[in-house]
């Protein structure tokens, strides 16, 4: 049937005879037409070559991690900041209610974490595969053993702790809750950074080449979480706690200034697309928007700055969330963009992945 | 026990994808669906979890000489690819459970019954080869055929390699052979003759060598691949900076705080 000599309809398509008919007349008029006719879809077509790689398909697999880990990663750095702020505060006498606020926070990060990281493996067996070796070499390792170690000292110290607020204090009890403390410190400390290095060490262009950036930007997006979650618990009169999140957001600041100042092919999944446009709202809810609402609200009275602080603490929470998924989908992006691991310079007009547009010369047509 | 390797060799390859069904039928992996890329002949566009030998066709406009055509068909080259077994391989050092392993002939092997699926092998692999099967969850690729190897055999590919494109040997014997070709090739007038083996950089080299015409990009083989574990330094460093702020910023914070509780 295909073989057929294609045949005129029976009845003349009145549209497409004038459409003939507005062709002649523009080529009679300017001696050339300038429409292009029709292209293919899919055109012009991607070719093999040292200018477009294979076919233009992307070198290195796309990270397979769902919303469970970047959710992971603010749930942990905020546990870890957590921790870190409710042993530092009771060694140093702070407010009691903010150091066991604080611990909660640090307790539900500890429950809440292993949850969405078995949820990402399938199973829940398949998670004791981790605790089979130990190898420093792989951050994944480490973070792992990291959790673990957090998890049970902050449990520890949290079950130790609520038993002493209801049958009093006991030399056991102080032990096991020290105890804990104590080595929540250098695990929180873990907690919040080696998500970093985690993502750093990869093969993602976006992610490797702002490995020295990464600990210390979750770092800060993980204090700013913790101290938001606290003044949205109520201690939005804590000065402490306003200095630790004016810090996060102005580094968080100059974190977005980092990213925004430069132009490196490596930080286009930053700045356009989906992955951009999260990373923008993210960085202005951690950054700008809670520096500024903790500025104003130094110079407010006493109940307007105190809800001013709740805001941001509400805006800082929100930005570190969608700080993490941003910089998994800019991952995403940056493994789709096939230019480059082969290190081809990549043409600013079509970025990302996407064909010259027909009839402008293009690399791929000097085959 | 000696350190075995592949040499593919595009000059020799017709694009047959016999290396394709004996792994699969050695391996037992599930077929890809047999569809068009769209890409030449190409169905999957690249290895996968369950494509672990992969033929890719560079489809050029007609240049004779290339691919022993007439002048007026379009040029080919195909290019078996595999999982290069790196010297030093980011899957194996990334991988947290232990289950990616250096086997006694040199290659890389992920146990499938220790995997855990946390998939950082993929995005530790530089050149794109280990994948997640989306239903199992866990990492495959290439296993340089490690049982047959056990045995004394050569991998079902090479085995399966009619024009014997796949090469399978000692690795030190195989870079000889491959620079032997080389000149072969160059004497005979393929000067764009190159041979793919990333000594210089932190990969350290691969199992898996290849005989190319043209660019190695041409074929998706990136110039520079880096092992992963090249930036940890640099993270660390970072992570302890990162740490040792986060700690003194809350001592400071809560020190110079004066409506401390004091009980």
């Amino acid at each position: 049937m295909s073989n057929e000599p294609m045949s005129l309809p029976e009845e003349p398509d009145l549209q497409r005879e004038l459409r003939l008919v507005e062709l002649r007349r523009e080529a009679e008029s300017r001696g050339k037409v300038g429409v292009r006719g029709i292209r293919p879809e899919g055109a012009p077509f991607p070719k093999a070559s040292p200018e477009t790689g294979y076919y233009e398909i992307p070198l290195l697999k796309p990270p397979q991690w769902t919303h469970e880990i970047p959710l992971y990663f603010f749930v942990g750095g905020a546990a870890g900041a957590a921790a870190v702020v409710s042993a530092i505060g009771h060694y140093v006498g702070a407010d009691r209610k903010l150091v066991r606020d604080a611990r909660y926070i640090a307790a539900a990060g500890a429950v809440i974490s292993p949850a969405l990281l078995i949820a990402d493996l399938g199973k829940p067996q398949r998670f004791l595969g981790m605790m089979r070796v130990f190898k420093p070499q792989s951050p994944m390792s480490v973070g792992a053993w990291t959790l673990l170690g957090f998890g049970s000292a902050v449990s520890a110290a949290t079950f130790a702790g609520v038993l002493r607020e209801r049958y009093g204090p006991s030399f056991p009890l102080a032990l096991i809750e020290n105890a804990g403390e104590a080595a929540t410190i250098p695990l929180g400390l873990g907690l919040a950074t080696y998500t970093g290095v985690l993502i750093g060490a990869t093969a993602i262009p976006v992610w490797n080449q702002n490995v020295g950036d990464l600990p210390l930007h979750f770092a800060a997006s993980g204090l700013s979480a913790a101290v938001g979650m606290l003044e949205l618990m109520g201690h939005s009169k804590n000065r402490a706690l306003q200095a630790l999140g004016l810090g996060a957001a102005l580094f968080e600041v100059w974190e977005g200034i980092r990213i925004e100042g430069r132009s490196h092919t490596h930080l286009d999944p930053l700045k356009h697309g989906i992955s951009g446009a999260i990373t923008r709202v993210g960085g202005a809810l951690s950054g700008p928007i809670p520096t500024a609402l903790r500025l104003a609200s130094m110079f407010a009275g006493r109940e307007r700055a105190s809800s001013l602080r709740r805001w941001a603490g509400a805006s800082a929470v929100a930005g570190s969330l969608l700080t993490r998924i941003a910089w998994l989908r800019a991952g995403i992006a940056s493994a789709q963009d096939w230019r480059q691991p082969l290190e081809i310079k990549p043409d600013p007009q079509s970025w990302p992945n996407k064909h010259p547009e027909f009839g402008t010369p293009s690399k791929a047509a000097k085959v | 026990m000696s350190t075995t390797a592949f040499l593919t060799d595009s000059t020799l390859c017709i694009g047959c994808k016999a290396c394709e069904v004996a792994c699969k039928e050695w391996n037992h992996v599930a077929e890809d669906g047999l569809e068009w890329s769209g890409y030449s002949y190409d169905n999957t566009g690249a290895v996968g979890a369950s494509t672990w030998r992969h033929v890719k066709f560079v489809e050029e406009p007609p240049t004779p000489g290339v691919g022993g055509n007439s002048g007026e068909q379009a040029s080919w080259v195909f290019s078996s690819d595999v999982c290069k077994h790196c010297e030093v391989a980011g899957c194996l050092e990334a991988c947290p459970t232990g289950a990616i392993v250096r086997t006694e002939f040199g290659g890389v092997f992920v146990q499938p019954d220790v995997c855990n699926g946390c998939a950082y092998c993929v995005v530790a692999c530089p050149f794109g080869v280990v994948a997640k099967n989306k239903e199992d969850g866990r990492a495959f690729k290439c296993t340089f055929c490690y049982d047959r190897q056990k045995v004394g055999l050569e991998p079902a590919c090479a085995k399966a390699c009619p024009t014997e494109s796949i090469k399978f040997g000692e690795i030190n014997q195989l870079r000889a052979e491959a620079q032997e070709r080389l000149q072969a090739l160059q004497d005979r007038g393929m000067q764009d003759a190159t041979f793919y083996d990333p000594t210089h950089t932190s990969v350290q080299g691969t199992h898996a060598m290849f005989i190319l015409r043209g660019d190695p990009r041409t074929y998706n083989l990136p110039p520079n691949p880096e092992v992963p574990t090249v930036y940890l330094k640099k993270g660390w460093t970072s992570a302890a900076l990162a740490a040792g702020l986060l700690l003194g910023g809350t001592l400071l914070a809560f020190l110079t705080d004066g409506a401390r509780d004091g009980r």
